[in-house]
């Protein structure tokens, strides 16, 4: 067996509403593991929390209840859900990729420069930085024209795209994918599910959520199958 | 990532203060103002560490004391407790506990400020170029030729046209009053900056470019940064963690983009539902 990187147990994430005084569940009682080299799949209805899962690993949710146990590059084990911001963000910047359903990037930028933020980061020189973003923009097949400009600007496949092409740049140990070919047509998912089974077999380890069932089943090595959350009365008893 | 600044516990009180300060004041309490003695407590203990190259967020309504932390840390005013370590290379100076020539000397060379209001940062009635110069000569810098090379640079640095190095910044623009606060600021390559509203009511394409050349410097320099802003966009583009005052004290504090998407206080989450 590859390597454990990832192991989440019994995660459960809510929202606490103040001004409205409400409860909002998302997700509940979610545990699975990720290997080196592996893509494990979260399925499951719309409200079942996939995408709380993926952001509470990435910590831009607190998470409500369980562990998530991160064994970094020297072997140490991390809980995400406790560990200190500085610890998280120099993890995003080494180790932990995210690509979102939404681009969210500096305006203003070239999209060159959005796709080479990662590798500058890392402390890549800014030519080198360019050029692999290039190799990777042709790979996925936006026209050479648009790297000079913001994404700002872009459809909603091209800055899917850009977003992808950031993610995959800096080769993470852990990456995470929220819907990434959702928005793409038939040709250019094609070339990003190739890109993605590259990466599986450079050692990356993947939490993805795909929107086509058909995706899961070929790049899936495991699949976890999440349930929508307990209503709130039910939620409210186990956490009192 | 070695820390560069430890703020702990800081507090600043205006009046006489009084036993009942504490209890009578804060979020809870809804005001800053003191019913019993009538003191204000600008900030009650604030809290923060600042890592070398990284930028920190303070964000809050007008009042909430956040300029108040700035101004303490950069000696424009004493507080009334706490202390602040700054790690400088091999030395760490406690702040607070410095007289008044050290704390001196760390303004002119490690520290860099740059204020809403342009003049209190520069000097109206020198040229711009000489309020840089004035910021070297300070820092020991006594050539003439080199002083005068070295604010051209700046000035270009930070979009200055040179043919006005020798104008009177009263005669400039909100924005290019800025470029010159910001330039004067970086004079002397500071480890540290504080930036304090430097936005604040300029136009919106002006504020984009001023904001662009922020993050530009903080790429170039490694400059760490304490960016005081109510402006939720300036925090989002700006900041990787941030914290939360309001009625001074530290509400919420945590990675900038947890906050604002899964703000935990009741007002944080107000003030990131309110955002345009």
């Amino acid at each position: 067996m590859t390597p454990l990187i990832l192991q989440v147990e019994a995660y459960g994430k809510h929202f606490q509403l103040h001004e409205q005084n409400k409860l909002i569940p998302s997700s509940h009682n979610v545990s699975f593991s990720v290997r080196a080299g592996e893509l494990t799949a979260l399925i499951g209805p719309t409200g079942a929390g996939k995408s709380s899962v993926l952001k509470g690993i990435y910590r831009t949710y607190l998470p409500s209840a369980g562990r998530i146990l991160y064994r970094d590059t020297l072997g140490h084990e991390l809980d995400l859900a406790l560990a200190s911001e500085h610890q998280i963000l120099e993890l995003r910047r080494r180790e932990i990729g995210f690509v979102t359903q939404f681009l969210h990037c500096l305006p203003r930028q070239a999209t060159l420069d959005v796709v080479a933020q990662p590798l500058l980061a890392l402390g890549v020189s800014r030519d080198e930085a360019r050029q692999r973003a290039a190799e990777l923009l042709s790979a996925m097949n936006l026209p050479e024209r648009l790297w000079s400009v913001s994404p700002a600007t872009f459809s909603g496949g091209e800055r899917q795209r850009v977003n992808l092409a950031r993610g995959f740049i800096a080769k993470p140990r852990l990456l995470l994918l929220d819907e990434p070919t959702a928005s793409l047509d038939p040709a250019t998912a094609e070339r990003v599910i190739g890109l993605i089974e590259g990466l599986k077999s450079d050692g990356t380890a993947m939490l993805a959520i795909f929107h086509h069932p058909e995706t899961t089943r070929r790049l899936a090595d495991q699949v976890v199958e999440l349930a929508p959350p307990p209503a709130v009365e039910e939620l409210l008893k186990e956490i009192a | 990532m070695n820390k560069i600044l430890e703020v702990r516990n800081l507090s600043k009180i205006y009046g006489p203060g009084c036993p009942l300060c504490l209890e009578s004041t804060g979020p809870e309490a809804d005001t800053n103002l003191c019913p019993h003695c009538g003191s204000v407590v600008a900030i009650h203990d604030v809290s923060f560490d600042l890592f070398e190259g990284e930028i920190l967020g303070v964000m809050g309504e007008s009042g909430s004391g956040k300029s108040t932390v700035v101004k303490n840390l950069y000696f424009d005013q004493a507080p009334s407790g706490g202390e602040a370590i700054f790690y400088d290379r091999d030395k760490q100076h406690d702040l607070f506990a410095l007289n008044a020539a050290q704390q001196r000397w760390l303004r002119n060379h490690r520290f860099g400020m740059v204020y809403q209001n342009p003049h209190l940062g520069l000097n109206f009635n020198i040229s711009a170029g000489g309020n840089i110069a004035e910021r070297l000569l300070m820092s020991d810098l006594m050539d003439y030729g080199a002083i005068r090379e070295r604010a051209k640079a700046l000035l270009a640095r930070t979009e200055v046209l040179l043919s006005r190095v020798d104008d009177l910044p009263r005669n400039f623009s909100g924005g290019m009053q800025q470029r010159v606060q910001i330039a004067k600021a970086l004079a002397t390559q500071p480890p540290l900056l504080f930036l304090d509203e430097v936005t604040t009511g300029l136009d919106l394409s002006v504020q984009a470019r001023i904001l662009d050349l922020i993050l530009e410097i903080q790429q170039e320099l490694k400059t760490a940064m304490v960016v005081v802003t109510h402006d939720l966009g300036v925090i989002r583009l700006l900041t990787g963690r941030a914290i939360v005052m309001k009625y001074g004290r530290v509400i919420e504090s945590g990675l900038t983009d947890q906050i604002l998407e899964d703000p935990q206080h009741a007002y944080t989450q107000r003030l990131v539902a309110s955002a345009l």
